[in-house]
């Protein structure tokens, strides 16, 4: 049963992965990445981590992907990105190269290991041990021995809140010294902008 | 045979390797910074994955208080990331990521 959910679940994952990379247009990248969220909260439940699962779905697909999507409809940048055209020569294969690289060196650093994990010693507490849900294993870990990275990540949420407010704000110094760039009319831009001239126009109309 | 055979913790590896791999490709080739972004987020929940699964392999909770503090980290990168992409997008709306080459002075 697991393993028709892992195949099932990883499909999902992979196909959502490529959507998000290769839909010319971003409204479709970020439905795309929801079905990769998805996936995954899938295979969170299948490994028994059903708190992380719930708030995978609730933080992001819920939070973050509406966010996403909610900037691509707020500025109207739902159109359609030119990808034959390359912008800086060779560097599409070279990114290629390097995700096959990214992709082959971790798989070799398993093989090496017998397809098996270092031999760490669990201490923090049990996964497989019913008798103690994992919320209240991961609750009694992050108020004990993380409790100093939990309060920073407080700092973290506080500065955060802080720094968008001062980006979204009307006229801040910081944003206009960011926002002031070189005017770069090219030919490639016109042709991209008619393109998505009828993108946005079909997508306004349905 | 592989159905047979039942679920390696070791697949789960491989599958979070490749999110990462795509994620990272996705990253180099977009031009789009919002389509960058969302890259950053595949590669994110690929490292999470990877984490609950050592977190099973190793019978080990630690794993899974990590994953919580990837996902805060994930929620502020969003804020602050998309504000300053809004920032740039109200000015010009048609920016790519190879407009913001202001630090190279």
């Amino acid at each position: 049963m697991e393993t028709f959910v892992f195949f099932v679940a990883a499909a999902i994952c992979l196909a959502g992965a490529l959507g998000v990379v290769l839909s010319k247009n971003p409204v479709h990248s970020a439905l795309s990445l929801v079905g990769t969220l998805f996936g995954v909260a899938v295979l969170f439940v299948a490994q028994n981590a059903n708190f992380l699962a719930a708030v995978q779905v609730i933080i992001y697909a819920g939070a973050i992907v509406v966010l996403f999507l909610f900037v691509i409809m707020l500025l109207g940048v739902d159109r359609a990105e030119n990808l034959s055209v390359d912008p800086l020569v060779g560097q599409r294969a070279a990114a290629i190269v390097a995700g096959v690289a990214i992709f082959a060196l971790p798989v070799a650093a398993l093989a090496t290991t017998g397809w098996d994990a270092t031999g760490a010693i669990a201490n923090l507490g049990s996964v497989s041990d019913s008798a103690v849900p994992d919320v209240e294993g991961i609750g009694r870990v992050l108020f004990t021995r993380y409790i100093f990275a939990l309060e920073i990540t407080s700092i973290l949420l506080a500065i955060a809140v802080v720094g968008a407010v001062m980006l979204a704000k009307k006229s801040p110094k910081a944003a206009d010294m960011i926002v002031d760039l070189p005017a770069r009319p090219t030919s490639t831009d016109a042709d991209a902008d008619a393109a998505s001239a009828d993108a946005t126009s079909e997508e306004g109309t349905a | 045979m592989l159905l047979a055979a039942g679920v390696e913790p070791s697949w789960y590896l491989v599958l979070a390797s490749a999110l990462f791999a795509i994620g990272a490709t996705g990253l180099l080739v977009r031009r789009n910074p919002l389509v960058m972004f969302m890259c950053v987020e595949l590669m994110l929940n690929a490292v999470t994955l990877t984490f609950v699964t050592f977190s099973r392999m190793l019978d080990d909770i630690g794993g899974q208080a990590v994953v919580v503090f990837v996902l805060v980290v994930a929620a502020a990168e969003v804020v602050v990331g998309l504000g300053i992409i809004v920032a740039i997008m109200r000015r010009r709306p048609d920016a790519t990521a190879d407009d913001l080459a202001l630090l190279k002075g």
